[in-house]
């Protein structure tokens, strides 16, 4: 049965790419897509409890979304990551239970109703979440919830397989593609803790609860600090 | 208990010790002890291949075993090391006939009391990494009933041997992953850091990050936390940014 459904996720992940240019993480994403019915599916890096990147993406847009966790510090990936079992939420809108309330409101904003989150581990070691979203509520069903994990486990491989091949203190270059803005949230970051007199751990947290507070992305109050347009307050 | 329920037994302990913890050494040394145990033989010892192919010694039932083992790791001579080359059980009936099959090991385990060797290949797959050897006082075959069960053993080691081996490499890959994932986010972080405090663009700190790390010949994510812990003052990098030269 297992082998069987490990065929399945493979033949959806060479009919994934029809030109032959996703990576192999993106074809898990791809295949995700198609053989659980979503609308959109990605795999995150995570290391101390904190999204670290983007290893792969089913399409484009899904990057939005699990930047959301960054911004927000909850969801899915955290949870999942932290407790290291699937975190399965079949309504945003009507969750079973209240665990994300702003990552639940900007994930509805950004026309996501469901989200299944599976950890990518290796015995105790965690090295990343494979995140399933929907665009309406729907549970995943057994068979799904299945090929769910046997997609988890195959993005574990390919992940260790790439990294494998990298030279010692860097990440595989098909690992490395984050987002440029993510890189001056953490430059404002070290700002703010020298501005505040706090640990880089708390100036991230003072960063992201005024961005929320003010309503604005974490990204855009990243790149004024940066900047110079912008001290939070208290700062000397 | 019966025979076959110590078996079982045996099986069930090992398979315990080679979830959580696994400790190598503690699940060879009892997969000896229960081997002596449950089969007709004096002695039992096991022999693992290291990368460069030569058999060492991991776990034997006493002194007298280790000694034998040990010769034959020496001298690359003797049944174990014959079934490790030859990846194929290898025996003697009769170790005070075969003197001339194994000069040196034959009689240092006759002078011991061992008159009689079966020596199993640890194989995955058409790999063999080991062996296991069982020493009896007596000469003669080892019984019918022990061939299968001495197989078993060495199979169930080679495969606890090969997880392990599997598991350890995979979670340098996952340290690796996790410190090249963290590093990058320090790399950062420094950047502002040393921007804020030398009142300069993270631009130019970055360039003098670089410089300081090219120097000293350092990595970048070692002076980006020296940077952050304050070891490194922002004076001694300005000295080293493009726009000072």
């Amino acid at each position: 049965m297992a082998s069987e459904r490990l065929g399945v996720v493979l033949k959806a992940m060479a009919d994934a790419d029809p030109g032959g240019t996703a990576s192999m993480v993106d074809r898990v994403c791809g295949a995700a897509g198609t053989l659980l019915s979503l609308s959109g599916a990605g795999v995150s890096l995570m290391a101390d409890g904190e999204l670290r990147g983007t290893a792969g993406v089913s399409e484009a847009g899904i990057e939005a979304v699990q930047e959301l966790q960054l911004t927000l510090g909850e969801g899915p990936c955290v949870d999942a990551w932290r407790d290291m079992e699937p975190v399965l939420e079949a309504d945003l809108a009507d969750p079973v239970q209240v665990r994300w309330p702003a990552f639940a409101h900007a994930g509805v904003q950004a026309g996501v109703r469901a989200v299944f989150a599976f950890p990518l581990q290796l015995g105790a070691v965690g090295l990343g979440v494979l995140v399933l979203y929907r665009d309406r509520p729907a549970m995943l069903g057994d068979d799904e919830l299945a090929l769910g994990l046997v997609l988890a486990e195959v993005a574990t491989q390919t992940i260790l397989g790439l990294q494998a091949g990298a030279p010692a203190d860097e990440l595989h270059v098909l690992l490395a593609d984050e987002p440029a803005h993510w890189a001056e949230i953490h430059q404002a970051t070290g700002i703010v803790s020298v501005q505040l007199e706090v640990s880089l751990d708390e100036a991230f947290v003072r960063l992201r609860s005024f961005a929320f507070a003010d309503d604005r992305p974490l990204r855009e109050v990243a790149e004024d600090i940066v900047a110079r347009r912008l001290r939070l307050p208290g700062a000397r | 208990m019966t025979r076959e329920e110590r078996i079982v037994e045996t099986f069930v302990e090992l398979a315990d010790t080679m979830v959580d913890h696994f400790d190598v050494i503690e699940f060879l040394h009892r997969l000896v002890e229960r081997s002596l145990e449950l089969m007709d033989c004096a002695e039992v010892g096991l022999l693992l291949a290291n990368a460069a192919g030569n058999l060492q010694v991991m776990a034997s039932s006493s002194e007298r075993s280790e000694a034998l083992e040990l010769l034959q790791s020496r001298n690359e001579e003797g049944p174990c090391f014959d079934c490790y080359r030859g990846s194929t059980p290898v025996f003697s009936e009769d170790l005070r006939a075969d003197s001339k099959r194994w000069p040196t090991f034959a009689p240092a385990a006759v002078k011991h009391g061992i008159n009689s060797v079966h020596a199993i290949p640890m194989r995955v797959h058409s790999r063999t990494i080991g062996a296991l050897n069982l020493f009896r006082a007596g000469t003669g075959r080892l019984a019918e009933r022990d061939v299968p069960l001495g197989q078993g053993m060495a199979d169930i080691a080679a495969v606890a041997l090969i997880q392990e081996r599997a598991i350890r490499e995979s979670r340098g890959v996952v340290q690796q992953l996790q410190g090249a994932l963290n590093s990058r986010v320090l790399i950062e972080q420094a950047k502002g850091v040393l921007a804020e405090r030398g009142n300069v663009s993270v631009d130019v700190a970055f360039a003098s990050m670089r410089g300081y790390a090219r120097v000293h010949n350092s990595r970048l994510g070692d002076v980006a936390r020296d940077v952050i812990d304050g070891r490194l003052e922002a004076a001694a990098l300005a000295e080293l940014s493009p726009e000072s030269h």
